[in-house]
């Protein structure tokens, strides 16, 4: 079996991502399923960064904690990551910056390469290094430069074939480098994929999923980690016709949105923490309007600015809670870049179904880790969605209607709604309780009509709810309950867990509000011992489960340091319970 | 034809404070739609939170009141979604000065196609009468007895050096100057403003009816050239004083379109919707193959 991890380390500027997302696509093209995931301070230039690309020809759920490969472009990167080494670890290090004295026991393999003289060989900016040791990584693993060259060019035509070029010859000396000196020193054998794999990162997913689901208009104020869905969504938006916009501040995109969405368009916004809690009014505008929305929410740890460029899952009942009022909505919980396209998609339905806002939470893990996915699935995925804008009245139905009612009393709590510019459906909407006819009314029983419309979507909306999936046995010794992506994490445990023959299980959520207890109950019910996985301090998904079901798990293990999850650390915790 | 009956709503009518200027305003707006012949359906008016923003429940127009100090983003998200809708944004000085501040700013830059109608009261209204940024220095009154120390934002020095280019000011106490001004913004191509001079009957008891046909001014009867900038922002600058007049009979306020420019809209620029708006472009089927070979 193959299974490797690779890691480059050095200071922000020397194209660290760049780098490790080539190595990710290299691996899957390689054939391997590969999980990467990215390690930086909020910083442009300077610090340190940490890519890490892991490989194997199982699937891969997630990072995991000894590194197979160390590019190291610093000494600072040997400092922090060399406890991260096994036996057979290999370190390509750049010789001219890093002398190296004997720190290393035998079986870990030190490969200098002088990357700056090599650079002034090629008269080369040394900004570049990062180049030669894609070239040097893809020498230990595979003979042929051709499939790297191959992704050179898809990566840079763009920028043009000069560019194409440089990177070529750059990443061709590193891989001659290694060929001449240390030919097969790394034992893997690799062969081709077929190509049945695309490498994509969540934050891609979200972006093509709201594409095909037909967003039209998006408005979002950049923070990390939603800024490649901005990215992304523009790169598209002309060949779509997608306008998107960076309004002034998070509060005008919240509200362009949804005046967006008023007048009849799927729109969305995107946004972290920070900005969300500036939306938060808003959020309650469109409950109160019913006007369908998409947010998109990227955990990050707070409060206030907190740890910008790390994770957390801090937010559950940030997104829960916000807005004043008693209103409903749904949040769903994406666990993986697969699930990040179909709920992505999945929201735009619910959105215009119900007419009420859709909270799609991810985080800052999902957002910029990138991983291999069936491209097969996907295609179905894309081929079987349909869009469903619910029940916007149709000219033909206004004929002969004098006062539209846009809020008027239905079994289902949805009420049909006209779009400005029909003729027949004058209508009005307000962020005032209203009567029928969307004017404000402060009556008694209408007030309590009005709500209970509203609440009786959810009772509607009961058939869609995403059921929590197990994943592993039905009958296991120890289950795991989790939501978003600490799926990954635990998937991975599992797996390794299950080479040794003991025996887990995971229950995810990806739909957490409204909560499935029903469903929840009946899963949980053949459950031996249970532990709630999540990442934050006080346990908000663990009080949810509590508070919604009454149902109390014999254990729990959370993270805060903004860091995700090791399956190490949860392979420990459940050795230390069995 | 749209006629003033058209836009009746027949199950309800404003509750405004008898004598309030939002009267004006309602009557001077209703009658611009009707003689610019606009459809009802194609009209959206967009509203915050205040006295003044309850005049859309009132015209049989499509409306969305939202949040204070929030209508513009509304509109401009309704405007960029369907371009073929005369979006009219009303606020109150409060909500448009104050709370939708930073709004109004970039709107204005933007020069999104919208008519931003304010009821300037030089108060709160809705919440009883306290100072609002265009309240005159030295104020006081039984909500806020302490003399007031802040100067008084001037909205259309603002507007003109912002970026907006169509700046004017109206009078509720005038409905054929205001309903003139309001044809000529909606008609103008690109964010107008029009500041309008309205009494709070109930909570301004300064700056009255009587107090303003004393001092108002029509410029454009004086043949101001609403072309000329610099002209126009001299007269901006004229109204309201920044420091407590001793002799405020001499102050004169002027009223009428100030500047008037022409440039390219926000929506202008936009290739997405150059051939149709956004809201005709939903199809069923949305490709997105090719995007996927890009990933591969
Ligand atoms: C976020 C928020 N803050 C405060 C209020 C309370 N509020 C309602 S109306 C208003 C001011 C109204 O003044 P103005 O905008 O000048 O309108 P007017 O009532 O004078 O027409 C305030 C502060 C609110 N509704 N929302
Ligand atoms: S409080 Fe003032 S602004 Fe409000 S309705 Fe009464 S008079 Fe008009």
């Amino acid at each position: 079996m193959i299974d490797i991890q690779w890691m480059i380390g050095g200071e922000a500027g020397y194209g660290i991502m760049t780098t490790g997302v080539m190595m990710s696509k290299i691996f899957t093209r390689l054939g391997l399923s590969v999980f990467d995931y990215v390690e930086y301070p909020s910083l442009i230039r300077g610090g340190h960064n940490a890519y890490y690309v892991r490989g194997s020809d199982e699937k891969v759920y997630s990072q995991k904690k000894t590194v197979d490969i160390l590019v190291a472009l610093n000494h600072e990167t040997i400092e922090k990551h060399k406890d991260e080494l096994v036996p057979q670890s290999v370190i390509l290090y750049d010789s001219n910056s890093i002398k190296l004295k004997n720190e290393f026991s035998k079986g870990i393999l030190t490969i200098p390469i002088p990357l700056l003289d090599m650079m002034n060989d090629l008269q080369i900016d040394h900004l570049m290094i990062n180049t030669i040791t894609i070239g040097a990584s893809l020498a230990l693993l595979y003979d042929d430069f051709s499939l790297l060259q191959k992704i050179m060019q898809d990566t840079f035509i763009k920028k043009g074939e000069e560019v194409v070029a440089i990177n070529t010859k750059t990443s061709k000396a590193g891989f001659d480098f290694i060929k001449e000196k240390y030919n097969g020193v790394f034992k893997k054998k690799f062969s081709l994929n077929q190509q049945s794999s695309l490498l994509m990162s969540g934050a891609d997913a979200v972006a093509l999923g709201a594409i095909r689901a037909g967003l039209k208009f998006a408005a979002i104020y950049p923070m990390t980690p939603i800024n490649s869905i901005l990215t992304k969504l523009t790169q598209h938006a002309l060949s779509y016709n997608i306008i998107v916009k960076e309004p002034e501040d998070e509060i005008a995109g919240i509200n362009m949105a949804i005046g967006a969405s008023f007048a009849g368009v799927r729109s969305m916004v995107a946004t972290s923490g920070g900005g969300f809690s500036l939306m938060v009014e808003s959020v309650g505008l469109a409950a109160q309007t019913e006007t369908p929305l998409v947010i998109v929410m990227g955990m990050r740890p707070g409060p206030a600015t907190g740890m910008p460029t790390w994770t957390e899952q801090g937010d559950l009942r940030f997104v829960m809670h916000a807005a004043q009022g008693d209103f409903p909505r749904i949040i769903l919980t994406p666990g993986d870049i697969d699930e990040c396209f179909s709920l992505t998609l999945r929201a735009f339905n619910l959105a215009e179904k119900y007419q009420l806002p859709v909270v799609v939470l991810v985080d800052k893990y999902l957002m910029e880790g990138h991983a291999t996915v069936k491209i097969d699935k996907l295609r179905l995925e894309n081929a079987w969605y349909r869009i469903d804008r619910g029940k916007i009245v149709s000219s033909a139905q206004l004929k002969g209607i004098k006062d539209f009612k846009r809020y008027i009393l239905t079994n289902d709590g949805i009420s049909p709604r006209s779009l400005p510019g029909q003729e027949g459906g004058i209508s009005f909407s307000g962020s005032d309780e209203h009567d029928e006819r969307g004017l404000y009314n402060e009556d008694a029983d209408m007030r309590e009509a009005m709500m209970e419309k509203r609440f009786k979507k959810l009772k509607t909306l009961e058939k869609e709810i995403l059921v929590p999936q197990v994943y592993g046995s039905k009958n296991a010794e120890i289950t795991l309950i989790e939501f978003g992506s600490t799926k990954l994490p635990c998937l991975e445990a599992m797996k390794c867990l299950q080479d040794e023959e003991i025996n887990i299980n995971v229950i995810h959520f990806s739909w957490v509000h409204p909560f499935p207890s029903k469903h929840f109950i009946q899963l949980v019910k053949k459950s031996k011992k249970t532990i709630v996985v999540e990442g934050n301090y006080s346990g908000q998904f663990e009080g949810i489960l509590r508070e919604r079901t009454g149902f109390v798990p014999d254990d729990r293990l959370r993270k805060y340091n903004g860091r995700p999850f090791y399956p190490e650390e949860i392979i420990a915790k459940i050795k230390e319970i069995i | 034809m749209t006629t003033l009956k058209d836009l009746e709503i027949n199950y309800d009518s404003p509750n405004w404070c008898p004598g309030c200027g939002d009267f004006g305003i309602w009557l001077s707006l209703k009658k611009a739609i009707v003689e610019l012949d606009l459809n009802p359906s194609k009209v959206v008016l967009v509203s915050g939170i205040g006295c003044s923003g309850k005049l859309p429940y009132w015209v049989k127009t499509y409306g969305f009141n939202g949040l204070h100090g929030r209508p513009i983003p509304v509109a401009e998200g309704i405007r960029l979604a369907n371009h073929e809708l005369t979006v009219i944004v009303i606020g109150g000085d409060g909500d448009q000065y104050a709370e939708g501040g930073n709004h109004l700013l970039h709107a204005m830059r933007r020069n999104v196609n919208i008519t931003l109608l304010v009821h300037n009261n030089q108060i709160y209204g809705l919440t009883t009468g306290q100072y609002s940024p265009t309240t005159d220095i030295g104020e006081k009154n039984k909500a806020t007895p302490i003399p007031t120390v802040e100067p008084p934002l001037n909205p259309l020095s603002l507007a003109i050096s912002a970026g907006a280019t169509f700046v004017a000011r109206g009078f509720a106490g005038d409905t054929i100057l205001e309903t003139n001004l309001l044809k000529e913004a909606i008609k103008h191509k690109g964010f107008a403003i029009i500041d309008s001079l309205q009494p709070c009957v109930t909570f301004n008891q300064k700056n009255t009816y009587s107090w303003f046909y004393e001092r108002i001014i029509n410029v454009n009867e004086k043949g101001h050239d609403p072309t000329d900038k610099m002209k126009a922002f001299a007269l901006s600058e004229q109204w309201p004083l920044k420091k407590a007049s001793q002799d405020d009979e001499k102050e004169q306020i002027p009223v009428g379109i100030l500047y008037k420019e022409q440039r390219l809209s926000w929506e202008e620029g936009i290739p997405q919707i150059a051939k149709m708006p956004l809201v005709k472009q939903l199809r069923q089927e949305v490709d997105i193959n090719s995007l996927l070979d890009e990933l591969l």
